[in-house]
């Protein structure tokens, strides 16, 4: 077996100990005609160099950045990863460790989100944040149940129309069914309008919910919404980019009352979408109904500093159906990575960062669109590190699928999230991405466009 | 052995001036910030983060690290979290390139072996359930049990029903009820009876004709398997209800029961504790669900599908409730659960169930003698233990027993959950654990009861710290490092 330690002989001494005569015996509370009677129909047992061979081979089968110069965003990103953050987040007794129930032998895990926390502060702006959630899209979901829940009368949740789409459809699911009514203010050439969030913001709106950088790169004016929703006494809930921190106003600084983000950026894998980090930041005034974990400091008995889960009373395990949210976990390990990506940057490693990817996104748009089949879309508003691309073929599919013969993926397509927006695709350049490579895919567009065979990244 | 550096903080360590990361000259032309983002949305000041060299981040967190009791270094009995062995083998796996760095929005066409992998585990985990439709969006058990919820909540909808009641024995988890009423339901308890079960005269009473959900947890919390489950299940079916199996126990029924072919409809599965996604200190985790043919419409969107010789995702779903996640869920945790099921096949995989079960028997065997365990002779894969009496007679509580066994090498069991019953003690050894420790823990969990009282009330004596002030923690909180006062 495959990891089990007892041997036969132990098993029959510790069957003696509980007085049965077989392990069969063990599950007779289980009534006959509920027991399954065959074996499950799985695939057979493999070794770990047949688990290998079987897992190298589906892999082999994936296009990655390692084959692939990739070119893609829309919430999750090529960013570099230093290999400290894997030597010390693959700790086993980080990673093969639990919930800090017992503070005395986890003081490891608290202290390491206690200073998550801090630097979550110190990186948004706001006053408190609490141990991560799942993801971004889920996060934003539940700070607007922390704006609906803090008093105010008014259930009306305004969305902007650049926020991620697919964070939009989490929060019509989590919502619509409850009555919740969700306002979206359609964008204008890319970016919130302005007059529109003044008319629709009103008295009834409980929140209104923003993300900048938006969905499609650009860059919103979160002070003048957050100047509109405040005006109406609701809640300002900024998803942001953490690493457009590096260059941009911090959601604290832009009047955000409740900041969220995908984390992931910070230090952890692009793995298909997840794991991934949720972050979750407000002001004070929201400090007993924030959802999930929170670490505080306090002393032990011999009045040294030390750490502890608290603030539990709002919790499922104390409140059951009263509590703030069903949350249990937290994304432990992507908190742990996203502290020790922060540490190792630090405030000059971020600005580079940032700027390295601005730098080498405005690069890339200006060198994209002069290829001929390819104009850009959004023209009115600064972007951070991603834009998008009109195919003016039409084609978005058809030239993609050439790019990606020739070793890149080139863009997401926005169709799927836009019919209208058909003949778009969004790009995203990262820090890791080379002047060669933006080059060469350049290049590539423009052969693609004029029937020549393509060149290979 | 100890470094008292490591419980400095991170800014208590900051140099102005230290950095860890040199990143490469900028290979473009470089413009003027300013020239490329309007002034008034750059960043007048510097972040306020710590400034260090990579060498003292990674003293700080490896020393950090010891001070952490983990699966690999301690016996973690902590009942209802399954902490067994966490093969290393998943971590190179789940880490190779063309599984770690894959984007979530490739072209299907790149990202042919993840689509099967994930195809295949849907269809495990439907085989394993005994239910035929499977979602992998759920982020965490508790997100699974709102998915589903959210999915039955479309069901009843479709077919113009309005359900409003939930019902969840008192002994389940926190997350039942709470998932219940951010679902829109409304979440009613069921009593225990004296054996553990669902008290079912409670449950006749509370079956009223507006119920959506039972939800119900099998093997229960306390680690019995609930012997009325089919009755309830009929009764619950009877009046058009739904049965949702909390999946947090499935490590004791592996090719075992199947929930499907005991009465659920929906389930999730923590695949981090059943098949050993490492628990990371608090996550990540994963939710998978599995249903019944008829809620299948209403599942997240998408789910992948097998199309001639090619995978897809499928996003037609019109039913579907939407979606509750962003892309396509905790993929990392899923693949290492895929190559956890590999390595075991059908027949190692109920072998796992029945050493789970086995160790759980044997502990309480053993135990019972000297900590009463209130709810029955026999157990599934964990079982619950009470100092109630210890308590009456020598003011020993379940705390007292759990701090000290730290003091010995042992990570504490479970305590106070769940609430039915007095100074709980919840066990659950795991099948990944030998007699020897077994044995070990017994010795030590006996010795610990024959010890002082005064002794107790202040273990653990030998750990980082002694006994936190948590009541100075939340009732003036100090939640970063540069609010606090002490």
């Amino acid at each position: 077996m495959t990891y089990l330690y007892n041997t036969p002989d132990d098993q029959h001494a510790m069957l003696k100990a509980i007085g049965v005569e077989s392990i069969e015996e063990l599950f007779s509370t289980i009534p006959d005609d509920l027991r399954l009677k065959r074996d499950l129909d799985l695939p057979p047992q493999m070794g770990e160099l047949e688990l290998t061979q079987h897992l190298s081979a589906l892999a082999g089968k994936n296009a990655s950045p390692a084959t692939h110069a990739c070119f893609l965003g829309g919430g999750s990103y090529d960013h570099f990863v230093p290999a400290a953050v894997d030597a010390l987040a693959s700790r086993g007794e980080f990673y093969t460790s639990y919930t800090p129930y017992q503070p005395e032998v986890s003081q490891g895990n608290l202290q390491a989100m206690f200073e998550y926390q801090t630097l979550i502060c110190d990186l948004t702006g706001m006053d408190l944040s609490n141990a991560s959630l799942y993801d971004g899209g889920s996060a934003l979901a539940e700070a607007v149940i922390m704006a609906l829940n803090t008093g105010k009368r008014g259930e009306k949740v305004v969305v902007l129309g650049t926020v991620h789409p697919e964070y939009r459809l989490i929060l019509q699911t989590y919502f619509t069914h409850l009555g919740i009514e969700i306002v979206e203010i359609p964008c204008v050439d890319g970016i919130a309008d302005l007059s529109k969030v003044e008319e629709i913001v009103d008295a009834d709106t409980n929140c209104v919910v923003v993300q900048s950088p938006n969905f499609f790169g650009g860059i919103e004016d979160v002070a003048a919404i957050a100047e509109i929703a405040h005006k109406n006494d609701a809640v300002v809930i900024q998803s942001f980019d953490p690493i457009s921190l590096g260059l941009l106003k911090r959601p604290g600084d832009l009047g955000a009352d409740i900041a969220v983000a995908e984390g992931h950026s910070l230090g952890s894998p692009m793995q298909y979408g997840g794991p991934y980090l949720g972050i979750m930041a407000c002001n004070d005034k929201f400090v007993r109904r924030l959802p999930g974990r929170i670490v505080g400091q306090t002393e032990d008995r011999r009045g040294k500093r030390c750490w502890v889960l608290t603030l539990q009373t709002r919790e499922q395990h104390i409140r059951r159906e009263k509590a703030t949210s069903n949350i249990c976990t937290n994304q432990g390990l992507f908190a742990l990575r996203a502290s020790i990506y922060l540490a190792l940057l630090g405030p000059g490693g971020m600005k580079q960062c940032a700027s390295l990817c601005t730098q080498k996104a405005h690069y890339a748009q200006a060198k994209l669109t002069e290829v001929e089949r390819l104009e850009p879309v959004f023209t009115g508003s600064p972007f951070f590190k991603e834009f998008v691309l009109r195919d003016t073929q039409g084609n978005v599919e058809g030239l993609l699928a050439e790019a990606r013969e020739a070793g890149f993926l080139g863009g997401v397509p926005l169709g799927q999230f836009f019919p209208e927006m058909d003949d778009c695709f969004l790009v995203c350049v990262t820090e890791k991405r080379t002047k060669q490579e933006i080059d060469a895919l350049a290049r590539t567009f423009s052969l693609i466009h004029s029937g020549g065979s393509t060149i290979h990244a | 052995m100890r470094n008292q550096q490591a419980t400095q903080l991170l800014s208590e360590l900051s140099r102005p001036g230290r950095t860890a990361v040199t990143w490469p000259a900028c290979d473009v032309p470089e413009q003027p910030i300013e020239d490329l983002i309007p002034g008034n949305y750059l960043s007048d000041k510097a972040l306020q983060l710590p400034e260090l060299t990579e060498g003292e981040v990674v003293r700080h967190y490896t020393n950090l690290s010891t001070k952490n009791m983990s699966v690999d270094t301690h016996y973690y009995p902590l009942g209802s979290c399954t902490m067994k062995y966490n093969p290393k083998r998943n971590e190179r796996l789940a880490s190779l390139p063309g599984i770690v760095d894959l984007h979530p929005y490739q072209d299907e066409s790149t990202i042919q072996g993840m689509l099967q992998l994930l195809f295949e585990l849907q269809g495990i985990f439907s085989e394993i359930s005994g239910l035929p439709a499977c979602s992998l969006q759920p982020a965490a058990g508790a997100h699974g049990e709102l998915t589903a919820l959210m999915v039955a909540a479309k069901y009843f909808k479709s077919i113009g029903e309005d359900r409003k009641v939930v019902l969840a024995p008192d002994s389940s988890h926190g997350t039942n009820p709470a998932s219940a009423q951010m679902a829109g339901f409304k979440a009613v308890s069921i009593k225990s009876d004296p054996a553990g079960g669902v008290d079912m005269e409670d449950f006749r009473a509370k079956l009223t004709d507006d119920i959506a959900v039972l939800m119900i947890t099998n093997p229960s919390t306390l680690g019995l398997f609930e012997k009325n489950i089919r009755e309830i299940a009929d009764a619950v079916h009877e009046k058009g209800g739904l049965i949702y199996l909390d999946g947090a126990n499935m490590n004791a029924i592996l090719g075992i029961t199947r929930p499907g072919d005991f009465g659920a409809d929906m389930m999730h599965y923590n695949p981090h504790k059943t098949f050993s996604g490492p628990h990371g200190g608090g996550g990540p985790g994963a939710g998978p669900i599995c249903v019944t043919d008829k809620l299948e419409p209403f599942l997240p969107s998408p789910v992948v599908v097998k199309d001639g010789e090619s995978y897809k995702l499928n996003f037609d779903r019109p039913e579907s409730i939407g979606r509750v996640r962003s892309f396509f869920g905790n993929v990392g945790v899923l693949v290492r659960a895929y190559c956890y099921i590999l390595s075991h096949g059908p027949v190692g995989l109920r072998g796992v169930s029945e050493n789970a079960v086995l160790n759980a028997n044997y502990l309480l065997s053993q135990v019972k003698h000297f900590l009463p365990v209130p709810r029955g002779e026999r157990c599934m894969h964990e079982f619950v233990a009470s100092a109630s009496k210890l308590k009456q007679e020598r003011g020993i509580t379940a705390m007292d027993i759990g701090k000290r066994l730290l003091d010995y090498g042992f990570h504490a069991p479970t305590v106070y959950f769940p609430l039915t019953i007095q100074e709980a003690i919840m066990i659950e050894p795991t099948e990944t654990e030998s007699k020897e420790t077994l044995d070990a823990f017994v010795q030590t969990l006996f010795r610990i009861t024959e010890e002082d009282a005064e002794l107790l009330h202040d273990a653990p004596h030998s750990t980082p710290i002694s006994r936190p002030n948590e009541v100075q923690a939340a009732r003036s909180p100090c939640l970063r490092a540069d609010f606090c006062s002490t």
